[in-house]
């Protein structure tokens, strides 16, 4: 690669349901500050802007352009970019490329969303194809249901094996004082909970939140002098493989996108057995489900073994590989910023700076995204430098 | 730092509607010929970028719509959103960072299905803005009046814009409008938006554009005639109207002037065989030649009367005839870089400037009234 690129600063908002205080700039800004303020930067240390939202979600044409006073891209070179669900990994993979590129020695990147303005469900039909898909597709929750009655058939997995996914999850968003749901769940409680779309019931799937992530990628040479401990980026890998919804793989009980990413994500990190050596990872699993299905895509098991891994709670904080020590998205999905979430997140494991989430001795995490027509990010990070 | 090349362009005809084609099979004729005119095939694409708005397209998630005709079927994909240039940018980006050989990088507008008044009004401020029918056209028109009163420049010499660019489109062969057309039928062309008039503003086009960029390495191997990227710049300035002295396009000049230093121009003028840029009105190809430097502020009306920017003139600006020939909204940005490209290979056909054509720019912008811009320098070396 042209040269190393590492996160040297995260930011995020106490992430809620509604943010009646702030517009859509402010809650930007407020990431934006606190990102600065951590890094001990200011504005003037930032040489461009990355930012990304879903615009059909707050109704603003051209973000880039209306957040300036917020993202702080004054006479500074600002692009935007969004790919649905997936625009926060696909901002930290920007990040990473526009700082390894030697095109700009730091770089601030910013997720945002406010949920609360939006008609998410509305905009999210018109994703798909206006002839082919969006009369029949009624919403994000209806297509990962699908993916989850194809998984429990071919698999067994039970409802009470989702519902140990977000009881966990449930539980690491109490120790995590950004997220926005805190509170403890039992599984009784998630069973009990309104059903959405059958299997997947209220507690197994992810909240509307608003919120505001920005990271701050530096380069090698400048990153260590910025920061004690850089969270070091050492692959990235996309799949975003299908247009029409009837093309992709909801009905195989794989994500293909995920397995593809995986396997290049692997190959670069020259792993082969990913389980033992990654020590954490932040899932964009938005209901509980993906939380089985997706580890068995990521190799971290055999397909059908994810509901046992789970329930051994290897994947517990404290366990052989935890996941969503932030309480994940389950606890907080501001859609924009939450695949940048994940990967703050997993830079804040690497610093250290964790708090009552931190996983011990950090080495090797990875951040995911997901988005769009079951589409894929990766995202590695290491305590050391890549070789 | 590695070097990065564009090796392969590729661009559909724009039109008024192109009623039997969607988006995507609007980009998948220029994604094949991108890959043809690099001699290469779309398993030699290390990765692609594509570029795309939510609201032009009526779709969220529009990048969606076009990955699969960009062929991104199993392969690193991102999106910008915003205009091709910026897209571009990002493409290039991908091929320095060491990551990949090559990047495809598509950008597309079919303005024909959609309502740039409701679309361009969502650009501006939902509060404040929006509810006084604020869209691009009357918000350029303001910024036309702020601009002519400040430093005189008459409706005549923004006319003289589109008289050129009108008639360097009929030399396009995927230009939208062919218009032969002078000076009083500029004039006398209907009222748009005082002081914008029919003729002076650009039309709303449907068409798409594909680029392929290469690191060094590939592009020497791969590349039949290499263009390469000798610097690019990008700068935003503020976004409420009332910020900014709209007379002036300080984004427009910082850009520039990072973009020549990185390419190693000192004139400008001089320097630069050809610019397209990006005159989404004709007043604001007078601001930008301005803004680039090609005359001091103020001096974009002399510089048009004197014909130094027509096509045998001494900084031939948009040979193309621009995006008032033909305006694929952000798609727009990066059929600048390919006609570049074109000129500096010496392949623009009718449209070249000149035989010996070392150095061009090509100009992006997003945003109102030119608050985002993109400025690319390519060369032959």
């Amino acid at each position: 690669m042209a040269r190393r690129a590492a996160i040297v600063a995260t930011g995020q908002t106490h992430h809620r349901s509604i943010r009646r205080d702030v517009n859509g700039q402010e809650l930007i800004n407020e990431a934006v500050m606190r990102c600065l303020e951590e890094g001990e930067l200011t504005i003037d240390d930032i040489d461009a802007v990355l930012i990304g939202n879903m615009d059909h979600f707050e109704g603003i044409n051209y973000v880039d352009c209306w957040s300036v006073d917020g993202s702080g891209g004054f006479m500074k070179p600002t692009i935007k970019l969004t790919t649905g669900g997936t625009t926060g990994s696909t901002l930290g993979i920007a990040g990473y490329h526009l700082v390894a590129s030697g095109a700009f020695d730091r770089v601030l990147v910013i997720g945002w969303e406010k949920n609360s303005e939006s008609d998410t469900t509305g905009a999210i039909n018109t994703a798909f194809d206006a002839i082919w898909d969006r009369p029949f597709f009624a919403g994000a929750i209806a297509g990962l249901a699908v993916m989850a009655q194809t998984y429990a058939h071919l698999y067994g997995a039970t409802a009470r094996d989702a519902a140990r996914v977000a009881v966990r999850d449930r539980h690491h968003a109490c120790l995590n004082p950004y997220a926005h749901l805190r509170k403890e769940t039992s599984i009784e409680e998630v069973l009990a909970s309104p059903m959405l779309a059958d299997p997947v019931c209220l507690l197994d799937m992810c909240p509307r939140t608003d919120g505001a992530c920005a990271v701050v990628y530096a380069a090698e040479g400048i990153a260590e002098k910025m920061c004690s401990q850089p969270a070091w980026v050492h692959a990235v890998a996309s799949r975003h493989m299908y247009s029409y919804i009837s093309d992709a793989d909801t009905g195989t009980g794989t994500m293909i996108s995920m397995e593809r990413a995986s396997a290049e994500l692997y190959k670069k990190l020259h792993i082969k057995e990913p389980r033992k050596k990654i020590d954490v990872i932040e899932m964009y699993q938005p209901f509980s489900w993906a939380g089985l299905m997706w580890i068995e895509d990521m190799g971290l098991c055999k397909k059908g073994e994810g509901p046992k891994l789970v329930w051994d709670g290897a994947t517990d904080l404290g366990g052989e590989i935890p996941i969503n020590p932030s309480g994940g998205v389950v606890a907080t999905n501001p859609i924009g910023a939450t695949g940048l979430i994940r990967c703050a997140e997993v830079a804040l494991q690497i610093m250290g700076k964790a708090g009552d989430r931190q996983v011990p001795d950090v080495n090797l995490a990875i951040a995911t995204g997901f988005g769009g027509c079951a589409w894929t990010d990766l995202l590695a990070y290491g305590k050391k430098k890549p070789t | 730092m590695d070097r990065a090349a564009i090796i392969g362009i590729g661009q559909t005809k724009a039109e008024g509607r192109l009623k039997e084609f969607n988006y995507a099979e609007l980009v998948y004729p220029a994604v094949v010929a991108a890959l043809e005119d690099a001699g290469i095939t779309i398993d030699n694409i290390g990765n692609i970028v594509t570029t795309s708005n939510d609201f032009w397209d009526g779709r969220t998630i529009s990048s969606m719509a076009t990955g699969d005709v960009s062929g991104a079927w199993d392969r690193n994909i991102s999106c910008v959103e915003g205009d091709g240039a910026f897209g571009a940018f990002y493409g290039m980006c991908r091929v320095l960072s060491g990551h990949y050989d090559t990047t495809l990088v598509t950008a597309y507008s079919k303005g024909s299905e959609s309502v740039s008044a409701y679309i361009t009004n969502a650009a501006f401020d939902p509060i404040y803005i929006r509810g006084l029918g604020l869209d691009m056209v009357s918000a350029c028109a303001l910024q036309a009046r702020r601009y002519m009163s400040r430093y005189k420049i008459s409706e005549e010499q923004c006319a003289l814009v589109s008289v050129k660019n009108h008639r360097n489109g009929l030399d396009n062969p995927n230009a939208h409008l062919k218009l032969d057309c002078s000076l009083q039928d500029v004039m006398n062309s209907p009222m748009i938006c005082d002081p914008l008039k029919l003729y002076d503003c650009s039309p709303i086009s449907d068409g798409a554009v594909a680029v392929i960029f290469a690191n060094q390495k590939k592009a020497k191997k791969l590349g039949r005639k290499p263009v390469w990227v000798k610097g690019v710049s990008l700068c935003m300035d503020t976004y409420l109207l009332g910020d900014r002295d709209l007379a002036e396009c300080a984004a427009l000049t910082k850009a520039a002037k990072k973009a020549y230093q990185s390419a190693g121009i000192s004139d400008p003028r001089k320097e630069i065989d050809v610019a397209e840029i990006y005159d989404a009105f004709s007043y604001q190809e007078l601001m930008w030649t301005e803004g680039l430097g090609f005359c001091d502020r103020g001096g974009g009306g002399r510089l048009i009367e004197s014909g130094a920017t027509g096509k045998s003139g001494d900084i031939p600006v948009n040979p193309s005839g621009g995006l008032l020939a033909s305006h694929p909204v952000i798609a727009a940005g990066l059929i600048r870089i390919a006609e570049a490209v074109r000129q500096v290979r010496g392949e623009a056909g009718r449209m070249q400037v000149k035989e010996d054509v070392r150095t061009a720019l090509a100009h992006g912008v997003n945003g109102a009234c030119g608050q985002s811009h993109c400025v690319w320098i390519l060369g032959r070396e």
